[in-house]
């Protein structure tokens, strides 16, 4: 990813905003300009509240470019508390205590950086609920 | 629209070719099929290809292709659809033939891959992915696939072992291709036992990749049925498109856009999904095996890894799949892989399937993926001779 790219997509990465359809109320993350539903035009930011839970996952042991110095690590797909699914790394757990169902929460983590020198891409990644995890 | 047949049929032996570049083998390919339908030159070339511009810094294919098979001159594109990106370029071959734009069109898909270092075929492969929100997270093409694989055994209760009837039978057919890269049966115990690349998948679900190109010649009906030939009439020619990413589908489980296109597929050629008598599914991975199949109308929702359970898509059971390896054994050049498919159809619709043979083969559905399901092609052929 470019500087720019960075740049452009910060609130949705950092802040984890996306839509809500101001026509058919449809929860969208990440955001778009045309509703997936109804068709018609969605620009009201929404603020996911950035809990949810684990829909799949999986445990990646070959890595693309930059991320292979992080393998093994867990992907998951993640489901928001509002609704929208998304994909992300799991952290702070270990592979074999992940499940679907788990609840997570976001946080702000690395995601890879461009050699010593180049750019860090930091971006959203999910952990397990504390509480939760001990009531399991 | 014109009726359109499949004229002549090329394909090179997928494997790792240090010896030919990528516009060798579509060339070989090309000339192949070409010498097959007896045409000397036709008027549009159509190439499917995914990577050559990431791994080979090679774009321009269609000019490239079209010049080094000596037909300089001719109109000729690149299509890219991902790992479906061959049979997108069957797919306007037909319509410029069925459209009565052209008499002569061919269809060809190249893939160069086995050259460049695994890391960066693995980074390549992801580009069919949501580039910001699902590549940059670091999810692998496989991861993909494993997420769905995943889903799956927990909605419906499946183990990993419960797939291994999809890798087996496309190694026990692979056996008999000599055009396939593994030519070798493999046991349900080596699949349950195969080392992990991305939980649950392992190397045994997954397509081995290599290098490869095919090509058919595409004519009007009427101008490709002069014998000597065999031609294979396209009764369907139909795709759909999905969302790219997998967390924007409507549900992950459910491949919408392989549903619509096999049910515009199915609708015009005026048969259902048991009237096929050989399906080129895309199995990439034993996930997808399942869910294509599901989407085809072969099997309910969450039983389509019954079918290869219970043996029925074994050469000579009820629903042949994979007759001459499919993805997983006989190798998946991603952008060349739609067209392998077809012409491996085309070899049993001819009777030319050798020791794979289906007999009677008269009806058979290929159907191509790219991305984990975004952009889905299917064809229907049929026997016309
Ligand atoms: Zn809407």
């Amino acid at each position: 990813m470019s500087s720019s790219s960075h740049w452009r997509t910060r609130r949705q990465r950092l802040a984890l905003v996306g839509e809500q359809c101001p026509h058919c109320q449809a929860m969208l993350f990440p955001p778009r300009d045309i509703c997936p539903s109804c068709h018609g035009p969605a620009k009201e930011p929404y603020h996911y509240g950035g809990v949810g839970s684990v829909y799949s996952f999986s445990e990646v042991y070959t890595a693309p470019d930059a991320y292979e110095h992080y393998a093994p690590y867990v992907v998951a797909l993640v489901q928001l508390e509002e609704g929208p699914l998304l994909t992300a790394q799991l952290t702070d757990v270990e592979p074999e205590d992940v499940y679907v169902g788990m609840p997570v929460e976001m946080v702000t983590r690395r995601l890879r950086a461009e050699g010593p020198e180049g750019l860090i891409s930091y971006g959203y990644k999910f952990r397990p609920v504390p509480e939760r995890v001990a009531a399991h | 629209m014109r009726d359109v047949c499949i004229a002549g049929i090329g394909q090179i032996a997928v494997g790792e070719h240090w010896d030919r570049s990528l516009r060798d083998m579509a060339v070989d390919a090309v000339v192949s099929a070409l010498n097959d339908a007896q045409v000397e030159r036709p008027q549009m070339l159509f190439v499917g290809n995914m990577l050559s511009g990431q791994l080979s810094l090679q774009e321009n294919l269609g000019a490239l292709v079209a010049d080094y098979a000596g037909l300089r001159g001719i109109e000729a594109f690149k299509i890219e659809a991902a790992c479906a990106s061959a049979a997108a370029a069957l797919r306007l071959a037909y319509l410029a033939v069925a459209g009565g734009m052209c008499d002569v069109a061919v269809a060809c898909g190249v893939e160069k891959m086995t050259e460049s270092r695994s890391d960066r075929v693995t980074t390549a492969l992801a580009t069919a992915a949501d580039a910001v929100y699902e590549a940059e997270q670091g999810v692998s093409f496989v991861a993909l696939n494993a997420l769905l694989m995943q889903r799956y055994m927990h909605q419906y209760g499946y183990r990993r072992e419960d797939f291994g009837g999809f890798a087996v039978n496309a190694h026990a057919n692979a056996a008999g291709n000599p055009w396939a890269m593994f030519q070798r049966p493999i046991t349900p115990e080596q699949f349950a036992t195969a080392r992990l690349i991305a939980a649950p998948i392992s190397l045994l679900d997954s397509a081995g990749i290599g290098d490869g190109a095919a090509a058919v010649v595409v004519m009007p009906a009427d101008l490709a049925g002069q014998p000597p030939r065999k031609p294979v009439r396209i009764r369907a020619s139909a795709s759909a498109t999905d969302a790219v990413a997998l967390h924007d589908r409507r549900d992950p489980l459910v491949l919408d856009a392989a549903a619509l296109s096999a049910g515009r597929a199915y609708a015009e050629a005026g048969v259902g999904p048991q009237d096929v008598d050989l399906f080129e599914l895309h199995d990439a991975f034993t996930i997808m095996s399942a869910l294509s199949i599901e989407a085809c109308g072969l099997a309910p929702r969450g039983h389509g890894v019954g079918l290869a359970k219970e043996g029925a898509i074994a050469l000579h059971a009820a629903h042949p799949m994979s007759t001459m390896g499919g993805l997983k054994a006989r190798g998946h050049p991603v952008g060349a892989t739609g067209l392998y498919q077809v012409v491996e159809a085309c070899l049993q619709l001819r009777g030319e399937a050798g020791v794979n043979q289906i007999k009677g083969a008269s009806l058979a559905m290929t159907q191509n993926i790219g991305g984990s399901g975004a952009n889905v092609f299917t064809h229907i052929l049929e026997r016309c001779w």
